[in-house]
């Protein structure tokens, strides 16, 4: 892709570096339980200081994939490979692997201090350097003050940053981040989620984070994996995914989207041009797929991208005509949802920059929708 | 407060009547002065001197106590491993026939329990004494302890092993350094449940004692059937009193746990 190879040598990017050595490499997994297939032949190369999100619905083998990297699962078939070692015979408590469990799994007889000093403990460390070390995590968390608290006398947020300390104070060469943010409240779990970037950026740690959150895996991650059914459907930047879907499973799943359906009309210079209704004008989008002309084609396209008139607008690529038929309040924006004569919903997501009295679009109006021919993706069927 | 109504204050003074009088009887009759069981001759300790001087009685208790702990011990080491087997080990072949088997001997009517017991202590030539009855209390008792440490595994989060195992715990050091403290509560009350089966048991040891070793149940019994003595009013009254203190404490403490933890908790959200 062109903006890869423009972009400047600092950005974080090993995936796109050919010589870049992989810390985490599936080859192949496959994971059954019976007739149940978790995971389905997949192959994936995760880079050290990534922090690498595995996204999907639930039941679409993301914990399992997780699990089989702590080693709590082993592979039906296929290899992983942490550090280009095959980690299939190694036991849970030799692997350089933490996690940090959804139910952050604290022990309840321990204390705080007790709790992350629990795995430095098992290595035999010296008291000195226990306890040094319990301090060091304990300030990079913010706990000091709750060190002699147990568990249950400490609130939720607390409880998740003791549990990120525990399993960070081993200093692992990787952790895992199972739904670590699913207990908390909105405005917590934003906090933490940059607190969690942060820590991540200071420790060098490569993470891996399962989550159902696209919200949660679009602020942390550094690469998404869009999963389902046992397959990852997509891996790639937080932007290109929501910008550059590369079916409509992941373009749908990631926020919200018009799927509009045609067929193709014209293709060419990365663009394919749909044919959607009757009396409509022509859609255009970007296009990586190979579609031949007239084949069924799917127009996705974010609602914030569109923009909305009261009369036709010119030197616009791409021209919807149709009618308010709802409009939804939403304090920063409003969310307008137009229906086209030929009965399609369209929905448009635009900032409200004025005061609303000051707003013209009412329920009924006739209005034109616009945007740009990169504004959205063409996409088989 | 509110007043109770005429049906609710007579309804509950007859249960508890039920329940208590025979209890109240036997209390005060072991305050008797006279030897006559049912006839009051007024205030005395005397039988409770007696008894402390009546070595039989004394004897009888010792080796009560002794078969219990030792018994309920066992029981309880032995009860636990079932249950975590039986919890954690998921499905394996003969899993239904296992637990089936474990939990059996609580529905055996404890005449065939003891009687089979006998018959293999004698096949086997094992000398009745403190040893066969602690097997035998072991047998019956062990299958209590799972049933109380297996409801508590149930609902035990394993990702608290598996939490364990990943800070570097192996296998063992998990259970011993999290699990057990955790179920720990539950490991107790199933050792105070066999003890207590143990200490008040007198059909098997009746099967299993031997001439050495009468536990005070066989000597109550034995006692009874030649008569009821004021010395044995007087042992009940010292055991009802010694339950009654066990009961009371352990509810004291686990309000007071209560307590705590709710304090702790408010502290918590603040």
């Amino acid at each position: 892709m062109s903006d890869a190879a423009t972009a400047p040598v600092s950005v974080f990017a090993p995936w796109e570096d050919a010589q870049a050595k992989p810390l985490i490499q599936f080859q192949n997994v496959t994971k059954r339980w019976g007739d149940f297939t978790a995971i389905d032949d997949l192959s994936i190369d995760i880079y050290t200081r990534e922090f690498f999100a595995l996204l999907g619905p639930s039941g679409c083998g993301k914990t399992t994939m997780m699990r089989m990297l702590a080693g709590f699962e082993t592979p039906t078939e296929g290899t992983i490979l942490i550090d280009g070692q095959n980690v299939a015979a190694i036991p849970p408590n030799k692997r350089a692997v933490n996690m940090m469990f959804q139910s952050y799994a604290l022990f309840p007889h321990l204390s705080v201090a007790e709790n992350i000093a629990f795995g430095l403990k098992r290595d035999k460390l010296p008291k000195d350097q226990i306890s040094a070390r319990v301090e060091e995590m304990l300030t990079l968390v913010q706990l000091n003050r709750f060190a002699n608290r147990k568990p249950h006398q400490i609130s939720g947020g607390q409880r998740q940053r003791v549990a990120l300390a525990r399993s960070l104070a081993k200093a692992p060469k990787l952790l895992l981040l199972d739904e670590p943010l699913g207990a908390l409240d909105k405005k917590l779990r934003q906090d933490t989620q940059f607190e969690l970037m942060d820590i991540q950026e200071k420790t060098g740690t490569t993470f891996v984070i399962v989550t159902h959150d696209q919200e949660e895996a679009m602020t942390v991650a550094s690469r998404i994996a869009v999963m389902d059914h046992g397959q990852i459907i997509q891996v790639d930047t937080p932007s290109k995914i929501y910008e550059e879907p590369k079916s409509i499973y992941v373009a749908d799943f990631i926020g919200d989207v018009n799927l509009i359906k045609g067929n193709v009309s014209r293709t060419g210079d990365g663009h394919a041009t749909i044919a959607w209704a009757e009396g409509q004008p022509d859609l255009t989008g970007i296009s990586h797929q190979d579609l031949p002309i007239g084949s069924a084609a799917t127009l996705a396209v974010r609602p914030e991208k569109l923009s909305i008139y009261t009369s036709r607008p010119k030197d616009q690529a791409n021209v919807i005509k149709g009618k308010v038929l709802d409009i939804a309040y939403l304090g920063n924006m409003s969310t307008y949802v137009i229906e086209t004569p030929s009965g399609d919903l369209v929905k448009a997501q635009i900032a409200n920059t004025r005061r609303i009295h000051r707003r013209q679009i009412t329920w009924e109006d006739k209005v034109w929708l616009s945007f740009t021919e990169t504004a959205g993706v063409v996409l088989d069927k | 407060m509110r007043r109770l109504s005429w049906f609710n204050a007579v309804s509950l003074t007859l249960g508890f009547a039920f329940l208590y009088i025979p209890m109240m009887i036997l209390i005060t009759y072991s305050f008797n002065a006279g030897k006559l069981v049912t006839v009051w001759s007024g205030f005395s300790t005397k039988w409770y001197g007696e008894l402390f001087r009546n070595e039989a009685f004394l004897d009888a208790a010792w080796v009560t106590l002794k078969v219990a702990v030792m018994s309920s011990s066992i029981a309880t080491v032995l009860g636990t491993m079932a249950a975590y087997v039986m919890v954690r080990a998921g499905r394996f072949p003969g899993r239904t026939l296992f637990s089936g088997m474990i939990y059996a001997p609580l529905v055996m009517p404890e005449v065939i329990t003891g009687l089979s017991l006998l018959l293999l202590f004698i096949s086997i030539g094992l000398d009745r004494g403190v040893l066969t009855i602690v097997l035998a209390h072991t047998t019956f008792s062990m299958c209590f302890v799972s049933v109380v440490v297996s409801s508590r595994l149930v609902t035990f989060d394993r990702s608290l092993e598996e939490a364990a195992l990943d800070l570097g715990c192996t296998g063992f050091e998990a259970f011993r350094l999290v699990t057990l403290p955790i179920i720990m509560p539950a490991v107790v009350s199933g050792w105070l449940l066999a003890f207590t089966l143990s200490l008040d048991d007198l059909v098997i040891a009746s099967f299993t004692s031997g001439p050495s070793s009468t536990t005070l149940p066989i000597k109550i019994f034995s006692a009874v059937r030649l008569g009821v003595s004021p010395e044995i009013n007087a042992l009940s009254t010292i055991m009802i009193g010694l339950v009654t203190i066990g009961v009371i404490g352990a509810s004291l403490t686990s309000k007071r746990s209560i307590a705590k933890r709710q304090k702790d908790e408010q502290e918590a959200i603040k």
